[in-house]
């Protein structure tokens, strides 16, 4: 008869107990493969159990209204099914464990502190010592990093081996390594009959967890002394909403900038030869609408710049939603011109200027300046040479494009070949991305493609 | 990105109205069904309930106050819901908000789905100038005049989420004095009626809940391409 453990289920990074709240079958059920069997419950979450196999229901360890950590084992089932519940001795071992436990949390501090006295549990076989201190998902994850159980100090319920001790464990194993001779070498086949009881480094455990919360934590902002002459003012919403976005955007996303030249010449001559043609079409084309124009062109090819880390995946916009900075003097917006690599030059002009003005009179809906995929700010519009501008939360990338000035540049005339001094239109153009997912060279040939596309805009955009 | 990898990651939202609680229910079952079957993509229902006080799994007795007498002179029902949660009222001007979304594979995180929900609502709030936040270990969405939106969820067998957010959008407040809202006796609940001052229509609220939705689930979100048969919406 193959009997099979039912464990209560890891639903949740943070989440380490649930509460039976209902058993939906009873022993001597027969359940499909997937049907509910019993419903947990923990805090605001209810979630139905489901079997992991066909079979029959042969025992229940945990009765509804306990409560028991993640891992134990909550039912048994027998996968051949036989329909009278059989309780092996092995089973009987773990239901006792379970009322066992219940019946004396007192035991626990001691056990968790000492080491198992093996007179404790005499007549019990190692294995089965091992596996009353343990669950299954501890069991396998020792199996995976060859730990062996018996060394491990347990701090869960009733001095069970917890994941989080076989973590300890490890980590102190490898703090140990690197702290003593190399040559100390841990057998694992015949533990050490004195085992040095390894301490669970509780702080440094929880140190990441606590970083983590405090992390992405709600942003506080550290106050500061008023003196005499000072004059204090609250942050209106824009501003402690700015506030928040740009320290949360710069904790996340490692940043990194890299800059390069683009020469405006060509795009200043297109400006000016079209300026009467496109003002007939009720279109004023500003520098921004081509460097719209090119970026949301580029981005196509680029697509770790239009995308966002989440958890432990990338996510790849389909759209591409550039959002412009526009200065509220005082305060700042980014509208966003959706789709930008579906309008033209002039529909890109049209909607900068459209979203700018209904900005400046503070008329922008919310879902015009939501859902922005990648992010242009143009501190040369005040003549700042560069910035290095912060990325927008749940973006990979953000251009800053500099002053458009006259330089003096070294040139080479196209007919003889020969270097030249030139006067030029120049501007330094800085692009923003977060490290997590753009490489260097992604940034350096996403800019040089940028460059490319400004110095030889072509006349049909 | 071809299209074909961005179909199934769109979120169909449907638009249901006034829903009966128990055909709520209903809905939401046929619905896990059809999308643990692969039949349907994701689905985000928004409707409003006719009065109705559901007890959670973790709900007390005692935290419904009012009487049966009482209940049926305010014409409240009382039934028992398959969500996690205490004691909670819907009722007429409450945006409720029902996801039916797979979570697998990624997203297998109960915790993070219930802070991922808080995360769409602090932003509908916020939207309208109203200061939303957390409050460590009570789910929800809290102001400095209550609580504005309640959270409570199931998931069934495979990953698939029911049941989720009620957000109190300009309901009658007196009917919460009927119960301990989620079983916390020192907490207000409020509204963004109240909060603002002034009227919101529930549409706006659904057009802003479906974009914060998207941005926060990283997903596209849509109107159904096909109707809800009409059994389940009277």
């Amino acid at each position: 008869m193959a009997r099979i453990e039912v464990p209560m289920p890891q639903m949740g990074e943070s989440i380490v107990e649930g509460t039976v709240s209902k058993w939906l079958k009873n022993v001597g059920d027969a359940v499909e493969r997937d049907e509910p069997i019993l419903e947990i419950s923990t805090d605001k979450v209810d979630a139905e159990i489901p079997a992991p196999q066909a079979g029959t229901l042969v025992e229940i360890a945990v009765e509804e209204g306990e409560t028991v950590e993640v891992g134990t084992i909550v039912a048994f089932l027998d996968t051949e099914g036989g329909a009278a519940p059989e309780p092996s001795r092995d089973g009987e071992g773990e239901a006792a464990e379970v009322a066992e436990d219940e019946a004396a949390p007192a035991a626990e501090e001691t056990r968790s502190e000492s080491k198992p006295s093996d007179d404790d549990e005499e007549g019990l076989s190692e294995e089965e010592r091992l596996k009353q201190r343990s669950t299954p998902v501890v069991r396998r994850m020792a199996e995976e990093h060859g730990v062996d159980l018996a060394l491990v100090a347990g701090t869960g319920h009733a001095g069970r081996v917890t994941k989080q001790d076989v973590l300890d464990y490890l980590e102190s194993e490898k703090e140990e390594v690197a702290q003593e001779e190399p040559a100390r070498e841990r057998s694992e086949a015949t533990p050490d009959p004195q085992p040095p009881a390894p301490q669970p480094k509780r702080a440094a455990a929880h140190a990441p967890s606590e970083l983590w919360s405090t992390f992405y934590g709600e942003v506080q902002n550290p106050e500061f002394p008023v003196r005499d002459a000072d004059e204090v003012k609250t942050m209106d919403k824009v501003r402690r909403l700015t506030a928040e976005h740009m320290v949360l955007a710069k904790r996340v996303a490692p940043h990194v900038h890299s800059f390069i030249e683009i020469d405006f010449t060509r795009v200043d001559h297109l400006r000016r030869s079209n300026k009467e043609k496109w003002a007939s079409r009720g279109a004023r084309v500003s520098f921004t609408a081509f460097v719209v124009w090119a970026v949301s062109r580029v981005l196509r090819e680029f697509p770790m710049l239009n995308a966002t880390a989440s958890g432990n995946n990338i996510i790849y916009r389909g759209n591409v939603n550039v959002g412009i900075a526009v200065d509220l003097d005082p305060g700042l917006i980014v509208p966003v011109i959706r789709d930008a690599d579906h309008l033209s030059l002039v529909g890109i002009a049209k909607a900068i200027v459209d979203l700018a003005e209904r900005a400046r009179e503070r008329k922008l809906g919310p879902a015009e300046i939501q859902g922005g995929t990648f992010a242009i700010t143009n501190p040369g519009v005040l003549g700042t040479m560069v910035g290095l501008p912060i990325i927008p939360k749940g973006t990979s990338g953000i251009l800053g494009t500099g002053a458009i000035e006259k330089r003096v540049v070294a040139v080479e005339d196209p007919v003889t070949g020969q270097d030249a001094i030139a006067i030029r239109k120049r501007s330094i153009f800085s692009l923003g991305y977060d490290h997590r997912i753009v490489d260097g060279a992604d940034s350096a040939r996403f800019l040089a493609r940028l460059k490319e596309l400004l110095e030889d805009f072509p006349d049909d955009a | 990105m071809a299209e074909t990898d961005r179909a199934p990651l769109d979120i169909e939202v449907r638009r249901l109205g006034r829903v009966r609680y128990d055909r709520a229910v209903e809905l939401q079952e046929a619905l896990i069904a059809r999308r643990r079957d692969g039949v349907i993509p994701d689905q985000l229902l928004f409707l409003e309930h006719p009065h109705v006080i559901t007890m959670g799994s973790g709900a007390k007795v005692e935290h419904v106050l009012a009487d049966a007498a009482t209940r049926e002179r305010m014409g409240v029902a009382l039934v028992r819901s398959g969500r996690g949660g205490d004691v909670t009222y819907h009722g007429p001007g409450q945006l409720i908000g029902y996801p039916i979304l797979d979570l697998k594979p990624d997203r297998q995180d109960l915790h993070q789905y219930l802070r991922d929900l808080e995360e769409v609502l602090l932003r509908v709030v916020s939207g309208y100038g109203v200061e939303g936040r957390r409050t460590e270990g009570r789910t929800g969405v809290w102001t400095e005049e209550g609580k504005v939106a309640a959270i409570g969820i199931r998931v069934s067998s495979g990953w698939i989420t029911s049941h989720g957010f009620a957000l109190n959008v300009a309901p009658d407040l007196s009917f919460f004095r009927a119960i301990v809202p989620c079983g916390l006796a020192d907490q207000r609940v409020t509204s963004l009626e109240h909060l603002l001052g002034r009227a919101v229509s529930i549409d706006n609220v659904m057009d802003r809940t479906s974009v914060a939705f998207g941005d926060v689930f990283g997903r596209t979100v849509r109107a159904a391409s096909e109707s809800i048969p009409p059994e389940f919406v009277r």
